[in-house]
């Protein structure tokens, strides 16, 4: 099934020229109504009329996630907030969220992409979807939750969180599919084993929409046997819209990017310069449709590859292979996205721990684990044991507030952790590479 | 009766007690009793030395956190019953003991008990004004 066969299956060079039409007049769109980008774009020289081909959109200076924190909160919407339907927001780099915020047109376009991408995978009216990522200022609920529900399909907004209840929900209530990470599917299987359920007999799934965090086609065939059920990919991210932007159809060779609301291309993240065909490159988009806060040349960081053949399910749209790591230090964790930025922020603003830090990701139990090492500067925490961990659980808890996760803090001697004379590197992320 | 100790903080990891115990024989320093519970991630090593400023001195220059508290340090005779009439005689005088510790000299007839309290002056004298013979370290 197809949701949009107009769109879906258009001819390559048909949609190539929609492309350009809409980049050109989002390009004035945001240099008329964003007095950031026109500030931008006339310090480095750029004017929107410079763009006369697709080939010209490497002139476009770029847009990154550091652009969204110095706007906070409202400083790249180009339309009054009067218009404003939706405001979502997402972890930044240092204590501020990155806001985004949507139209009524916009939430038209994030519902309809969702749909998409739930009708790719194999979605139908007839499923019960049980959405088990955390609802709130978090994209990826509300947008696969809107998708699901344009398609037609039952939903079950269980959230995340309480597992033994999710694996309750699914097996009562006789879901059929799955939305969630990768990593939680794993999560809930497990407990589902814990509490005696024979997955194959009690559970009814068919289908897994995981997406928020990378995942490796083994981590697929290990979910897909554990569940029963097809596993799709899908791709998105707040600062372009949330879910919907890409995702797996039934021939699973790649996910197909909603390229009419989403123009991609690949850039080298030294050279910044485009990367030639086929090579693997760091992935930059523009919202070509967004009204209320349009990106353009955001650079997600998430580095993947392109194909531009068409795909056998029918569709013509560019497929972009599974993310194969980030070009910065942004760390994917339980779906919550992570900077060191953030954690350091924190550390530095506890007087009573030392300015060094050392930041530890596992996976146990298929759930991703966050430990913190700091070290205890304050001699006077050493008179009770009350002291010392009343102050782990300051350091967790003014975390928490930040990364919206919860860490395990732990506390070492002062001098002990490793100091670094040139560039530190302060993250050991020990899960498997997924 | 006021004694004064040394905390310092552990990692809970292999040989780090032993290194510690280095720096303090290599500086000469004699350990008179020493503290530490069990835990996850780390400990408090609570320690009496026979010199705490120079002890004090050397594990910093180690790399060590360390901070002083003082305790109240008595002596009860090593036979049944003499430990119950002390912590009898603070329970009644509702005197709360954060932590307690003891070390007894090979060869002597008493133990020495460490407390660590809230007002060390109160129970100084309490434990005078009954009686209780006071143990006097550093």
């Amino acid at each position: 099934m197809i949701y949009d066969i107009k769109n879906e299956t258009m001819k390559r060079e048909d949609m190539e020229n929609l492309q350009l039409e809409k980049f050109k007049k989002i390009l004035h769109y945001v240099y008329k109504n964003v007095p950031y980008y026109k500030n931008k774009y006339d310090l480095a020289g750029f004017h929107p009329s410079m763009v006369k081909t697709l080939n010209d959109i490497k002139k476009v200076p770029f847009t990154e996630k550091s652009d969204l924190r110095d706007a906070y909160p409202y400083g790249l919407l180009a339309v009054p907030t009067s218009q404003l339907k939706r405001i979502h927001a997402s972890s930044g780099t240092s204590g501020k969220p990155t806001v985004v915020c949507y139209t009524e047109n916009d939430m038209e376009v994030w519902t309809e992409c969702c749909a998409r991408v739930c009708v790719a995978a194999g979605l139908t009216s007839d499923d019960i979807v049980q959405v088990s990522f955390g609802y709130g200022l978090f994209t990826g609920a509300l947008g696969m939750h809107q998708g699901a529900s344009r398609v037609g399909a039952a939903i079950i907004p269980a959230s995340s969180g309480n597992t033994e209840r999710q694996a309750m929900l699914l097996k009562d209530l006789k879901a059929t599919a799955l939305v969630s990470t990768p990593s939680y599917a794993l999560h809930i299987a497990e407990i589902a084993r814990k509490l005696g359920y024979d997955i194959k007999k009690d559970f009814n799934l068919k289908l897994g929409l995981f997406g928020s965090e990378a995942s490796s086609e083994e981590m697929h065939i290990e979910i897909a046997k554990q569940l029963n059920l097809f596993t799709t990919d899908n791709y998105g991210l707040s600062e372009v819209i949330g879910p919907g932007v890409s995702g797996e159809c039934r021939k699973k060779k790649g996910m197909h990017i909603n390229e009419d609301h989403f123009y991609p291309e690949l850039i080298n993240s030294d050279t910044l310069e485009p990367v030639k065909s086929g090579e693997v490159g760091e992935l930059v988009l523009t919202t070509l449709t967004k009204n209320a806060m349009p990106v353009i040349r955001y650079r997600t960081k998430d580095i993947c590859k392109l194909d531009y053949s068409p795909c056998e399910c029918g569709r013509t749209t560019v497929r972009m292979s599974k993310i194969l790591g980030r070009s910065d230090d942004m760390l994917i964790i339980r779906g919550v996205n992570v900077f060191p930025s953030q954690i350091e922020s924190v550390i530095m603003d506890i007087p009573e721990i030392g300015s060094q830090y050392e930041i530890i990701v596992t996976r146990e139990n298929n759930m991703d684990r966050l430990e913190v090492r700091v070290e205890v500067a304050d001699a006077s925490l050493l008179t009770d044991y009350k002291k010392l961990m009343d102050l782990s659980n300051k350091v967790k808890h003014n975390l928490r507030v930040v990364l919206q996760i919860d860490a395990h803090v732990k506390l070492v001697e002062p001098l002990s952790l490793k100091r670094f004379e040139g560039k530190a590197n302060r993250v050991t992320d020990l899960r498997k590479k997924s | 009766m006021k004694v004064k100790q040394i905390a310092v903080f552990l990692e809970n990891r292999k040989g780090r007690l032993c290194d510690f115990a280095k720096i303090l024989h290599e500086a000469n320093i004699n350990i008179k009793g020493m503290y530490i519970a069990d835990t996850t991630d780390y400990g408090i090593l609570r320690v009496i030395t026979n010199d705490n400023d120079k002890a004090m001195k050397v594990l910093k220059e180690n790399g060590f956190n360390t901070t002083v508290t003082e305790l109240i340090g008595f002596k009860v005779a090593d036979k049944p019953g003499e430990m119950h009439k002390v912590l009898k005689l603070l329970n009644d005088s509702n005197v709360d003991i954060s932590y307690l510790y003891s070390y007894s000299e090979l060869g002597s007839n008493q133990a020495a008990i460490l407390i660590k309290v809230e007002d060390n002056d109160f129970v100084s004298k309490l434990l005078l004004s009954n009686n209780v013979e006071p143990f006097i370290e550093n």
